[in-house]
């Protein structure tokens, strides 16, 4: 990335900071810790999918063939944390940081050097998680969501787990401060909250899901700490707790947490399909009123997740109910993009292709999504590869997605230089098809009845396994494809103008050449 | 670097009152504990360590049987555990008293609590029980032999094709002779 920046240092005044490996660890310029948010997310991309290619290969065949169960369960665990923990949420922290202050006119991050702070803090998260696998009885292996008994009873791998949620929760929340300050403080005049661009909107809210359920996790692996080591019972019951109490209070953080990791999807979507449809967005205030009420309505479902585990009919009506309540809102903006498509001079360049794909793919996962919320279908699919199917089609091709439409969207204004068309369009193409090799069949897996997190199956299920595994090494491949893609973008290219896309209204475009300048914003624009 | 700008103060005060809400949202996680409890306790769910009352309309009924099953476990501590008699049979609506007989075979004084657990699972909701030793802890002193009752009554209420119905006991150890299980 030092190629950017060295371009980036023509630009506005070049006052002083130090050069070489300081001016990293150093820095309080949102662009370098936007960058380096990015850069460590696709690292931890690399070493999720490392893992999730390990968990293909094994199940590649019927039997026991690469992983012992014990490492096998290992590798799902960390498999989903570092994905969740270390690949999405920081990506999203990296656009925010990237994009927010450009977008709204300011001339950085609220708190710049808490900026920094929140930053460095994931490295360490990082490197504790994925050390867990070389400790005495390796990593955590009871599942991302770390329910007890096992979590109170693993070994040293669940302690190193819980720090580095610790740690990872601090991150997110000084990070979510730091947005909605810069939001709702540092917007350029004549910016009101109904003129802010979708993907602000959707970061406002996120980061204030953040702030509301991340210290409810922190409180939670407090107690699960507090109950391995210093004699309190929570959730062991001949303690007198109740592990079925970790569900809860697990969900009650988790379920606004899968909203925290798909409304800036949102929020990215809603600029590229305006900009290459060359129309403004359709319904733009029901986009707003539409992600408010997502994100109250997902504190409200989380014992959707825990139907199995015990609960009055009351209340997995309540559940059931409030869950399919939370399709309305999100079918709003569905309809919306596609109003906004609708007439548009279309163009296809890879982010509207990844942005379309991401419209196409979430609404499976969407359905999906209602159809487990039904409690008697739940019942049955409960931990089966048809959930699996379900929250890899809103996560992988609804967040990865729209984190893809996003960096190709943006690679312009950020480097200066366009990125290859064809190969970006070749990426596209190829995580379409595997991505749906992928996971496609696993919708019918889980329907004929295969667990999830076992390493081992009945012959029958034998043939849509050895499909999933193929997409899934197509899949992996393919974002090595990505990595090529950008590392070229940084090095060169054809020169960006400072607005590549006809369509595109905010302000990176209207107001900052291509590549945007170290220092950009300090005299604020006015938007009329 | 455009951070000392006229906005700065503002800022403070929006980084006090959000690390503020955050700070409450931390308690509101463990605030959650005993709401959580005080929830199950008023819906009944749940409802391990309190003896129920039996209605006014409980009656006998005389046209049918139904087979219990005593079971009783150990998790982890030096003792022995088992129902006096394995099983018995009872009209619903009936009020049963079943003993149960523990020793603690250690030379040390242990706390114990037991955990209940009944299948069919609906049963839970047709069980009434006055009076058990897993409503308290148990603390058994190096050697001791306890004999200690449970009294209930299934009520008719219970589904006629149940003809048999287990009840289960599993002890565990209380560390450092600690407090009861706390609803």
């Amino acid at each position: 990335m030092a190629a950017v920046h060295g371009d980036a240092h023509g630009h506005g005044h070049d006052d002083h900071h130090p050069s070489g490996i300081m001016r990293w660890v150093r820095t309080t310029n949102h662009k370098d810790i936007g960058t380096m948010y990015l850069w460590f997310s696709f690292t931890m991309f690399l070493v999720g999918g490392f893992l999730a290619m390990g968990i293909r290969a094994e199940l590649y065949q019927p039997g026991i063939q690469i992983l012992e169960p014990e490492l096998f369960n290992q590798f799902t665990t960390l498999h989903g944390l570092i994905m969740v923990f270390g690949a999405i949420m920081p990506a999203f922290v990296g656009f925010a940081n990237w994009q927010v202050p450009l977008m709204i006119g300011a001339p950085d991050m609220a708190f710049a050097r808490m900026n920094n702070w929140s930053f460095w803090l994931l490295p360490v998260a990082g490197t504790l998680l994925v050390s867990s696998f070389f400790v005495p009885g390796g990593a955590a292996a009871g599942g991302w969501t770390f329910y007890p008994p096992l979590s109170v009873q693993g070994g040293l791998g669940v302690d190193l787990m819980i720090f580095s949620v610790h740690i990872l929760g601090a991150s997110s929340i000084m990070g979510s401060i730091n947005i909605i300050t810069t939001i709702l403080n540092m917007r350029a005049p004549g910016m009101t909250l109904m003129k802010m661009p979708m993907f602000v909107w959707t970061w406002l809210i996120t980061a204030y899901l953040l702030v509301l359920v991340m210290p409810v996790l922190a409180g939670v692996v407090t107690m699960l700490l507090t109950d391995r080591h210093f004699g309190t019972s929570f959730f062991n019951a001949a303690g007198g707790g109740d592990p079925v109490m970790f569900q809860h209070i697990f969900w009650f953080f988790g379920h606004p947490e899968v909203y925290i990791m798909i409304l800036p999807a949102f929020g990215i979507v809603s600029e590229i399909i305006p900009t290459f449809s060359r129309k403004p967005l359709f319904g733009y205030s029901s986009m707003v009123y539409a992600t408010a009420s997502i994100a109250i309505l997902s504190c409200v479902v989380w014992a959707h997740h825990m139907f199995t585990a015990g609960m009055p009919t009351v209340g997995q009506l309540f559940f059931m109910y409030a869950t399919m309540l939370i399709a309305v809102p999100t079918g709003v903006k569905v309809f919306n993009w596609t109003a906004t498509m609708w007439r548009g001079s279309m163009s296809f360049e890879t982010p509207m292709l990844f942005a379309i794909g991401f419209i196409f793919l979430f609404v499976i996962g969407g359905f999906s999504g209602v159809i487990c919320a039904i409690v008697p279908i739940d019942i049955q699919v409960q931990d089966t590869y048809y959930v699996i199917a379900h929250f890899h089609y809103v996560l992988v091709s609804g967040a990865l997605f729209s984190l893809f439409a996003g960096v190709y969207y943006w690679l312009p204004k950020w480097t200066g230089h366009m990125y290859s068309e064809t190969l970006g369009k070749a990426h596209f193409w190829l995580s379409m098809f595997f991505f749906n090799l992928t996971f496609f069949v696993q919708h019918f897996l889980g329907l004929a009845g295969m667990p999830r997190r076992i390493p081992d199956y009945n012959i029958q299920f034998a043939d849509f396994n050895m499909i999933s595994s193929i997409g899934a090494f197509g899949f992996g491949l393919t974002q090595l494809l990505f990595l090529y893609i950008v590392i070229n973008c940084i090095r060169g290219g054809e020169k960006a103008p400072q607005m590549p896309w006809d369509g595109a209204t905010t302000l990176e475009w209207t107001h900052l050449p291509s590549p945007a300048p170290y220092h950009s914003f300090e005299t604020p624009p006015v938007v009329k | 670097m455009g951070l000392m700008n006229s906005n700065s103060r503002a800022n403070v005060l929006m980084f006090k009152k959000l690390m503020v809400f955050s700070l409450v949202m931390f308690v509101f996680g463990y605030a959650l504990v005993p709401f959580y409890e005080k929830f199950c306790e008023v819906t009944g769910i749940n409802n391990l360590l309190q003896p129920d009352v039996l209605t006014k309309d409980n009656w006998v009924d005389e046209t049918r049987w139904v087979t219990i099953e005593f079971d009783a476990n150990i998790r982890g501590l030096p003792w022995q555990f088992k129902p006096l008699q394995s099983s018995a049979r009872i009209h619903p609506g009936e009020p049963i008293t079943v003993m149960y007989e523990i020793t603690n075979s250690s030379n040390r004084e242990i706390a114990g609590q037991a955990i209940p657990s009944y299948s069919p699972r609906f049963l839970e909701k047709h069980l009434k029980k006055f009076e058990c030793f897993c409503f308290t802890k148990q603390v058994l002193k190096a050697n001791e032999t306890r004999q200690m009752p449970v009294q209930f009554v299934i009520e008719p209420g219970l589904p006629t094709d149940v003809d048999t119905v287990t009840i289960s006991y599993t002890f565990f150890e209380l560390p450092d002779g600690g407090s009861t299980a706390k609803k």
